[in-house]
């Protein structure tokens, strides 16, 4: 319960639409209202995973965007901040500025761009992503598989 | 060894002649069957990493827009240049040979990018993900689209 009420006042700080999917507190679905200065410095840093896709955990608009999504769901990482850049285009091409990379979706660790799609494909099948979630504190449901098969 | 390339990579003389910008498409509608954005595509990325190995695909058509689109694309490098260098660091190189298209008709680019050993060890080209029909309506794939024809 408080995990949820916390989540819900971090979206609320955020000033926009909670999407909260299914009973435990998931992925946090957040946009920048209206009117406020898109500072995507700001948002990368607010959590530990952020990531800027089309569409929604729950309903990705892109098969790209859709792939990140199932890969932080394959490492059971369900609290993480996730921005849907169809909702705003001042978003889409900021995330693209900040970053210097054209295509979305986009992924940050500790505030600091990690890559795509294809990079967090590559590093979650070569194992990196597991070391690097352990870095940022999140645990991998992986890592337990990982413990088990040994 | 001889290098392979799958897709028409130009010997130096003709290579040259498309030095030139992106900008002389026929201006119509049907779609152009001599691949301006493929060939560009191929050319900037020898000229630029001068792979051992080099696969453009464009996997338009698994996409939600038109036939004929040339507007998402996978691209497989395989290259010494990127011996030493981190994954972001290799995909900015390809990013950065790919500014032009990028900017005006490329909406995605699907990057793998090895070296000769990496690609040595595993000589296979990755699958992208099912589209989930984001292109359809996105005002921002339509603005590339309509670059890409004119």
């Amino acid at each position: 319960m408080n995990k949820l009420i916390r989540s819900s006042a971090k979206c609320l700080r955020a000033g926009a639409a909670v999407y909260l999917p299914g009973s435990s507190a998931c992925a946090r679905l957040l946009s920048a209202a209206a009117g406020e200065q898109k500072d995507v410095g700001d948002m990368v840093k607010k959590d530990k995973v952020v990531v800027f896709i089309k569409g929604t955990p729950a309903q990705p608009m892109c098969g790209f965007s859709n792939a990140v999504v199932q890969i932080l769901r394959m490492h059971g990482v369900d609290d993480y901040a996730a921005y849907n850049v169809l909702d705003d285009q001042d978003l889409r091409q900021g995330v693209k500025d900040f970053s210097n990379w054209p295509t979305i979706p986009q992924v940050y660790f500790n505030g600091e761009f990690v890559g795509g799609c294809d990079i967090l494909l590559q590093m979650h099948q070569n194992g990196d992503l597991v070391k690097e979630l352990k870095k940022l504190g999140v645990h991998s449901n992986l890592l337990d598989a990982e413990k088990e098969s040994k | 060894m001889l290098p392979t390339v799958l897709h028409c990579v130009r010997p130096v003389s003709t290579a040259l002649s498309f030095s030139r910008p992106l900008a002389h498409f026929r201006p119509h509608m049907d779609p152009d069957p001599s691949r301006p954005v493929e060939r560009a595509i191929t050319t900037k990325l020898t000229n630029a990493l001068t792979p051992e190995h080099l696969e453009v695909h464009n996997e338009s058509h698994m996409h939600a827009v038109p036939p004929g689109s040339e507007s998402h694309f996978r691209v497989l490098v395989v290259s010494p240049q990127f011996g030493g260098l981190s994954l972001i660091q290799r995909h900015r190189l390809v990013n950065e040979a790919l500014r032009e298209e990028l900017s005006t008709c490329v909406h995605a680019l699907a990057i793998q990018a090895k070296t000769p050993e990496q690609w040595g060890s595993n000589p296979s080209l990755a699958k992208s993900p099912p589209c989930m029909g984001g292109s359809r309506g996105d005002h921002t794939v339509e603005e590339k689209l309509k670059a890409g024809r004119e």
